[in-house]
């Protein structure tokens, strides 16, 4: 643990809980306003107004819909398993926070910083499938279950290109630790891994192919988080509303929450392999935005401007079909990534 | 941060016993799948007290995200209804249950009671960088290379096996 609540009040339960609390609040937040920013970009993306009734230009839509949602009544169906449907949205919504323990907002604040930061995030990550799972089954709605089966087909087949294609970065920083990949990357914006990490010859030779490692993941995280184009386990037209149809009030609430929680928890990883996390982009030039408080704002709006692309990707492209979507991760991210890893793995041997 | 070790250790222990005593004794095999999640969970926590981070985290991908999926999967998809009544109705299974289950429960408490009684317990030094990442990677990969290849091969044999099959229910 290497942060600034720690280093003030040293190692107890207290301090697990102020480290957890502001990272919470920072969840709940953010899932609130990127409700209404998604229904804010796609209204503007399709010439309308959006919500703009509740509050002043509609910055409150969210918080009376959270409201609304409270108070709607615990309705399960009668041949629904009862614990296992209950159960369903609560092991979705904590694999999704539980993945924030490792996402570096600051030189001086990360949750944890293991020594295995990067694989924690993905085997965390990858428990979400069980509640999609048994929410699809649970529920004894047909709709519900082709959810289920088509959510473990997508995300069992995306963890794949999305693991290779964090190799490269391990591989060039040497590390699985999330702050040791950002320090690496110190030095301005072309010191980036995306444009082939520090050092003038790996740039040189690096720089296509660490873009094509961090497109394809920034594309296999989105296939995990179930967005479109990749959203054929929600997809309305064709099952519905998939896992999600016999989901009302609070519980639907949840799924919507970790939806979004994941959202930036991807973008937040994306920026900290391939964007420098929370680096300045003007490196030592400006030595003021390098102050740990300003760090903050880096790693923050790093993971808003991805959490943008989603959105912006969303409101863009036509969801794929069940079989694109296998074509295009089997046949085309885990090549692409596998010669890939395979170039660079040589450069870093050599 | 003793005290805090004792703690976690004495709650991830009692889970895990709760859970695997839970995922024997459900009728539901979704239930016993998601016990047996929980147990995996718990035994991932007791790895991580014991300062094998790569293992516990390993626990937590393969065995929680992978094959319990794939366990759940399968159960989902089978829909095991008859499944009750035969177990009710074979008796010398249950027997043969209860004798090996004495005889386990007998092997453990000899080994517990002679092997460690009195001893205090301890992490030796080098726990903590065996668990690392490095370290395993090396092991595996330089002094291991010749059982991790062939591992390696029998999996790719399963594998083109599973799609050789596959391929001829579609023709």
């Amino acid at each position: 643990m290497d942060n600034f609540i720690t280093s003030l009040l040293g190692e107890n339960i207290l301090t697990f809980v102020l480290v957890t609390v502001p990272v919470i609040a920072f969840v709940a937040v953010f899932a609130l306003y990127a409700v209404l920013g998604e229904r804010k970009i796609s209204a503007w993306m399709q010439n309308r107004v959006g919500p703009n009734r509740v509050g002043k230009g509609g910055v409150l839509q969210t918080i009376i819909d959270g409201l609304k949602l409270i108070q709607k009544e615990f309705v399960s169906p009668i041949r629904a398993d009862k614990y296992i449907f209950n159960l369903a949205p609560i092991i979705v919504f904590t694999a999704a926070f539980m993945g924030f323990a490792v996402i570096p907002f600051s030189s001086i604040f990360i949750g944890a910083d293991l020594n295995l930061g990067l694989f924690y995030f993905f085997a965390i990550t990858s428990l979400g499938v069980i509640g999609l799972m048994i929410a699809g089954w649970s529920s004894n709605n047909k709709y519900s279950l082709y959810g289920a089966v088509r959510s473990v087909s997508q995300i069992v087949s995306y963890e794949i290109p999305t693991a290779l294609a964090a190799i490269p970065v391990v591989m060039l920083a040497g590390s699985l630790s999330m702050q040791t990949i950002i320090h690496e990357q110190a030095g301005g914006i072309l010191n980036w891994y995306i444009f082939g990490g520090p050092g003038a010859i790996s740039k040189l030779i690096l720089f296509p192919f660490m873009l094509t490692s961090a497109v394809i993941l920034f594309i296999s995280t989105l296939a995990e988080t179930n967005r479109t184009p990749f959203d054929i386990v929600e997809a309305d037209s064709e099952i519905v509303a998939g896992v999600h149809i016999e989901y009302s009030g609070m519980k639907f609430a949840m799924f919507f929450f970790a939806e979004y929680a994941q959202m930036f928890a991807v973008a937040a990883i994306v920026s900290t392999l391939f964007l420098g996390g929370w680096q300045s982009p003007f490196g030592d030039l400006i030595p003021f935005l390098n102050n740990p408080w300003i760090q903050f704002g880096w790693a923050i709006s790093k993971g808003l401007l991805l959490v943008f692309v989603q959105i912006w990707l969303r409101w863009t492209l036509p969801r794929l079909r069940v079989d694109q979507l296998m074509t295009v991760c089997w046949k085309f991210l885990i090549p692409i990534t596998l010669i890939d890893l395979f170039i660079i793995g040589l450069y870093a041997v050599l | 941060m003793q005290n805090l070790e004792l703690i976690f250790f004495i709650a991830f222990a009692i889970i895990a016993i709760y859970s695997a005593i839970m995922m024997v004794t459900r009728r539901n095999p979704i239930s016993s799948a998601l016990f047996l999640i929980l147990n995996f969970f718990a035994v991932s926590g007791v790895y991580l007290l014991l300062k094998a981070q790569f293992i516990a985290i390993i626990q937590v991908l393969v065995y929680m995200g992978a094959i319990m999926v794939l366990f759940l999967f399968v159960i989902m998809l089978l829909n095991l209804h008859d499944e009750n009544k035969l177990s009710e109705s074979i008796t010398y299974r249950k027997i043969t249950a209860v004798l090996l289950s004495i005889l386990l429960m007998g092997l453990l408490f000899v080994t517990f009671f002679f092997g460690f009684m009195g001893k205090k317990s301890e992490i030796h030094e080098t726990a903590g960088t065996i668990g690392k990442a490095e370290f395993l990677g090396k092991e595996l990969f330089l002094k291991y290379a010749f059982p991790v290849e062939i591992a390696g091969l029998l999996l790719l044999a399963a594998v083109v096996g599973a799609v050789v099959l596959a391929k001829k229910k579609f023709e």
